[in-house]
């Protein structure tokens, strides 16, 4: 296997910030309350005096609110440093971008490693379980604080994506543009299977200690890397894998080491493994997993996704790509015809691309321009 | 308003206040802009040009990317007031499919379509023999799009076979509407390009 020591920051003894901690409690869609919740975020340009040019980004599964610039961490770039930034497409001259770490995130805000308040200790595995739509409702918590009436915009992909559905959907008046990017409206069985696999390789790593293994200061790195190594094969297209790798090997070591990484697309998921597992916490992704195969943003209307957009207001621009077969096409055409029933303001575009799912943190040119036209034009009106 | 295009004029008449309208084949938006700046509409466009596409974002129209023949079948009926059909009937595969496809969404159908009646055409298939090149028919037979071409005539006799109503109709030469009076017979002479408005019979 391969080991990853670096001299980057540990996610355990980092404090994160800004950060805003709410005297209040956030009463979350399973009925459980958090006490006095944490949100940790970061923000880009300037609020303008009337406060309308904020835009929320919204990060994905594994991501957090370090969208721009060296994160404190990893001490890598930001997962949209390329987008976000001076003449950039999301440009900061004009934009005041937020991005925020999700509740049940590891980046600061409240979380499975997080104290709780009522306990003074980690929460570990007494975390309630939690929804897309209570991730929406912190962030709007923060909206409020900050005095922004309306967003301008709400953006993400795969599982910001989820939180642009909820967000443009159950606060449709607060959000002038919606793009979802690379989505669903809810998990296929196959998404789910997906998840699983990764959930059951944590908690049967035996240092998983049923979620308590920050008090025994331990760790199951080697379920985490195993769920992220799944994991990562789904955000990757059958083709970029064969055209990166194909079937190099790396060392023609004796039958006795068959089993230690010949294939050169072995070492690369082993390094992609153990990388992650120095940057996120293994209860944050079982949860997080958990949230996104819960949602369902029709669930409410029995099933019948048009009736979620019933009198719609913002202007929605979704995209998908070409091969991305995790989230693909047809799941966002869904959305694009149940707007449509609605008479909604919709534009649709798939991009192509052979990156697979990850397509949307690529420095894919049409994906920029179509970004850069549609706030171009949201203005032009 | 001078550089319009006449039949986007003829349209932009028809059309009423605030009305919901698809544009099949909008291209880079130009008659969409010009409908919601005039009419205040709420528009739509379906197009299948990457570049082109971008530049209806960018002028802040909403524009699915896509090809018409798939992606009308997604739309449920009745979600349109009007359905534009400029310049595209003659290039499909299906007319006849895509018209009552059209009528199914669209409580009316704007169609525009270069006229093969046309005198000029007439008279190079007549003194010439070979295909017609005009302003409106710019292409060479092996290099045009134009697969199922008609005249007025044909097109209001396919109107007569599905049971269709035509509402107006218009007839355009050198880039201007016709103006005088006409019946059928002389606008399968002198328009080179027409606009016909059509809904099913009530």
């Amino acid at each position: 296997m391969v080991t990853n020591k670096t001299n980057s920051n540990n996610i355990y003894n980092f404090e994160h910030t800004p950060n805003l901690i709410f005297d209040t409690s956030l009463k979350l869609e399973n009925g459980s309350v958090l006490n006095k919740p944490t949100i940790a975020y970061q923000t880009y340009g300037e609020l303008n005096h009337n406060k309308s040019n904020a835009i929320l980004i919204c990060h994905a599964l594994t991501g957090d609110q370090y969208a721009a610039g060296t994160h404190p961490v990893t001490l890598k770039m930001g997962w949209w440093n390329d987008m976000i930034g001076r003449d950039k497409v999301f440009d900061t001259n004009s934009y005041f971008i937020i991005c925020t770490n999700v509740l049940g995130g590891c980046m600061g805000s409240t979380g499975p490693k997080s104290i709780n308040s009522d306990t003074n200790n980690y929460f570990g595995n007494d975390f309630p379980e939690i929804g897309i739509q209570d991730m929406v409702n912190l962030q709007k918590k923060l909206i409020d604080h900050l005095g922004i009436e309306k967003l301008l915009c709400v953006v993400g992909g795969s599982m910001g994506g989820m939180q642009v559905l909820e967000w443009a959907t159950k606060y449709s008046e607060r959000v002038k543009l919606a793009i979802p990017i690379a989505t669903s409206y809810r998990h296929t069985a196959q998404n789910i299977a997906f998840h699983e696999v990764g959930r059951q390789a944590i908690k049967n790593d035996t240092n998983w200690l049923n979620g308590d293994y920050i008090k025994n200061n331990t760790s199951p790195e080697k379920g985490l890397a195993a769920a992220r190594m799944v994991a990562h094969i789904t955000y990757m297209s059958e083709k970029s894998l064969s055209k990166k790798f194909g079937r190099n090997k790396k060392n023609l070591n004796p039958l006795s080491k068959i089993f230690e990484g010949s294939f050169e697309v072995e070492n690369y998921l082993q390094y992609q493994g153990s990388s992650f597992v120095s940057r996120f916490d293994a209860n944050s992704y079982l949860h997080l997993t958990r949230s996104m195969d819960r949602f369902d943003l029709s669930e409410k209307f029995n099933g019948n996704l048009e009736k979620v957009f019933k009198s719609n207001t913002c202007k929605w621009l979704i995209i998908s790509f070409n091969s991305d077969w995790l989230f693909p096409t047809s799941e966002s055409k869904r959305l694009v015809n149940a707007l449509n029933a609605n008479a909604c303001n919709v534009s649709f575009v798939e991009i192509e691309s052979d990156r697979g799912h990850d397509s949307f943190l690529l420095q894919i040119p049409r994906l920029y321009n179509i970004l850069r036209g549609f706030l171009i034009g949201a203005k032009f009106k | 308003m001078k550089n319009i295009r006449a039949d986007h004029y003829i349209i932009s008449k028809i059309v009423k206040n605030n009305s919901r309208i698809l544009d099949i084949g909008c291209a880079d938006g130009q008659l969409l802009y010009l409908l919601e700046k005039e009419k205040n509409v709420s528009g739509q466009g379906i197009e299948i040009k990457h570049d082109k596409v971008e530049t209806c974002l960018k002028k802040g129209l909403s524009v699915i990317e896509g090809d018409a023949n798939k992606e009308i079948i997604n739309y449920p009926k009745k979600s349109f007031d009007y359905v534009i059909l400029s310049q595209t009937l003659q290039t499909v595969e299906r007319p006849k499919w895509l018209l009552n496809e059209i009528l199914r969404i669209g409580k009316s159908a704007i169609i525009s379509f270069p006229n093969f009646g046309h005198w000029l055409c007439r008279a190079q298939i007549l003194f010439k023999g070979t295909m017609p090149v005009t302003s409106d028919l710019k292409l060479a037979w092996y290099d045009t799009q134009n697969i199922h071409l008609c005249t007025i005539r044909d097109f209001n006799n396919l109107i007569l076979e599905l049971n269709l109503q035509i509402n107006e109709k218009f007839g355009i030469n050198k880039k201007k509407v016709l103006s005088f009076p006409f019946n059928l017979f002389s606008l399968n002479i002198f328009a080179s390009h027409a606009v016909f408005v059509v809904s099913k019979k009530n």
